[in-house]
């Protein structure tokens, strides 16, 4: 089976947030795989141990992002491909992206395609059902489970809490949320394998791809951060008095209640 | 300038979503004085026009077949498709339902066209229409305009206030006839489990638990309180890990962003992946036998105690001003 995952790189979730010059500082940042496309690459390589065929770890983004494929090759997957855009583009949005990511994968013959459901930092989740679109295969959003039997593909989805069984045919696109699976830490074995695995880098030119062709539709005029919530009232006293006074204060103060 | 907006309206169990009325709202906004058209898909969803009409809507479109009865991105896109095909509208608002985030992508993809996502505001400023969305689970916001083409935004629910409904306020709804076929996506089974209350992400009050509840019977006493606030129930990532609860409800950078009027933090530590997905909820509450818990930073009212004490307590004082309100 031909399995691509599709991976963005991103700020670490415990990192805070700070801006230089109007724009996220990124000085001394962590950065990971987005952990919803953790999911995705382990559950491509489960799915490549049970059916045979391999994994190509997929990601537009600039020179750094070749750790956090190394990352993923190190768990597994067998190939990666960076499409480095930084010399090329200077402020994609979703629309940009998955533009790219279908140009590369339109001839690639993907049995199946698995992402995050969204990024932990833009937090847009349009970027994997648009590349399924401009490829003409179907999706599946937030997937809590993914069996496949042939072609067939059984398939639950998390709604609002709710669960969706679905079937589809190959190829299909799905988006991994929470409760997929447990990804596994690389092992040092696989660290030391995945330096030999082939990354490809690739540019826009590469892929026949002019700038215009992918110049965003929507622009970030500002960012901001969120006024500090300053540490409220700790209640004293009594227990039994403090939840009186808690009631009170939601009531008559906050007038949530 | 002037646009006409479509606005897709979501049903639940027979109702409209909130969240709809909000968007008819964005959408306003967005016309600058243009039409706002519901459009309303489904096997049977006319009698539900009537209700946009009230909370704005300017025209009301339906499109009814059997196999809209439930989502898929197949069927509603063909559907969707024709409407946009007769109205072609300069702008498009979902809410940022399970629903939204599923379809708005493909619906951009054909229309060649960008999409906000997730916008917690929108205003007409400087000749433009800004639109502010959380970015890094609401660590930091951005302003987003859109640049070329259509005005697309899904919305976050509980963000943007409705119009205030106008029972006098109806008009006629039409039919659109689309050809639907070709669903390659079947869904077999639905499975409910969280439906026995409140969506999370809707929800006016949030009751949270973290690994301080100490076990799946440990949520008990938090869904009391919930029930007695009419709120849900979410956790955080450690209660989730621990297995005392589903990973449906967690809230945090991983998990689910909530904004409700009201977040009672019970046993929760504070980290930060847990802060991004509630600290802008409009009063937060926490109970937490750690003084030094890093979830009093964020609080407005804060009880140091042992939760199992605290919560039915709260659960009894709550009781008894809804009895003398």
């Amino acid at each position: 089976m031909n399995i691509y995952v599709l991976m963005k790189r991103t700020f670490d979730t415990e990192e805070k947030i700070t801006l230089s010059n109007g724009k996220i500082n990124e000085d001394g940042a962590e950065f990971i795989i987005n952990p919803y496309d953790e999911y995705a690459i382990e559950e491509a390589i489960q799915v490549r141990d049970a059916h045979g065929g391999e994994v190509t770890v997929l990601s537009v983004g600039n020179e750094e992002t070749e750790k956090q494929l190394r990352t993923a090759l190190a768990m597994g997957a067998d190939k990666a491909v960076l499409i480095n855009i930084e010399d090329d583009v200077e402020d994609g949005d979703q629309f940009t992206t998955a533009k790219i990511l279908a140009e590369y994968l339109k001839d690639k013959n993907a049995d199946l395609i698995l992402g995050g459901n969204v990024a932990i930092d833009g937090g847009s989740g349009q970027v994997a059902p648009r590349v399924a679109e401009q490829l003409g295969i179907p999706y599946v959003t937030t997937i809590t489970k993914l069996e496949i039997n042939g072609t067939t593909a059984t398939i639950t989805r998390d709604v609002e809490g709710d669960s969706e069984v679905m079937e589809t045919s190959l190829p299909v696109l799905v988006t991994a949320q929470q409760g997929l699976n447990e990804p596994r830490y690389p092992s040092l074995p696989g660290i030391m394998k995945a330096k030999k695995k082939p990354l490809d880098e690739l540019e826009l030119d590469d892929l026949d791809l002019d700038v215009d062709d992918v110049e965003a539709k929507t622009k970030t005029i500002e960012l901001y951060l969120p006024p500090q919530k300053e540490a409220g009232k700790v209640l004293q006293g009594e227990l039994a008095d403090q939840v009186k006074e808690l009631v009170s204060l939601l009531h008559t103060e906050a007038k949530v209640i | 300038m002037a646009r006409k907006v479509v606005v897709l309206g979501e049903a639940r169990e027979g109702q409209l979503r909130n969240v709809s009325f909000e968007a008819i709202a964005a959408a306003k906004t967005v016309a600058e004085g243009g039409e706002v058209v519901g459009v309303l898909l489904g096997e049977s969803v006319k009698s539900l026009g009537n209700a946009l009409f009230q909370y704005g809507a300017d025209k009301v479109i339906v499109v009814e077949d059997a196999k809209l009865a439930q989502y898929t991105p197949d069927g509603f896109s063909q559907a969707l498709m024709a409407v946009m095909e007769q109205e072609k509208p300069e702008g498009i608002i979902f809410g940022h339902t399970s629903l939204g985030k599923d379809f708005a992508p493909k619906i951009a993809s054909k229309l060649g066209s960008g999409l906000i996502s997730d916008a917690v505001a929108v205003e007409e400023a400087g000749g433009n229409l800004v639109f502010t969305r959380p970015i890094y689970s609401g660590k930091a916001f951005e302003k987003k305009i859109v640049t070329d083409g259509l005005v697309f935004a899904t919305i976050r629910p509980n963000n943007i206030a409705p119009l205030e409904k106008d029972a006098d306020r109806s008009g006629e709804v039409t039919t659109v006839t689309a050809e639907i076929k070709d669903i390659r996506t079947i869904i077999k089974e639905v499975v409910r489990k969280a439906t026995e209350g409140v969506d999370l992400s809707e929800a006016k009050v949030v009751v949270a638990g973290g690994r301080g509840v100490k076990s799946e019977d440990g949520f008990e006493p938090l869904k009391e309180l919930a029930d007695v606030l009419g709120g849900a129930v979410g956790a955080s990532r450690g209660a989730c890990d621990a297995d005392y609860c589903d990973y449906s409800l967690q809230i945090g950078q991983t998990g689910k962003v909530v904004t409700p009027d009201l977040y009672i933090a019970v046993g929760i530590s504070g980290a930060i992946q847990h802060l991004a997905g509630m600290s802008n909820s409009k009063v937060i509450v926490a109970i937490n036998k750690d003084p030094e818990a890093n979830i009093f930073k964020v609080a407005d009212y804060g009880i140091v105690g042992d939760l199992f004490e605290v919560v039915p307590m709260l659960t009894e004082e709550f009781k008894k001003l809804k009895v003398n309100a």
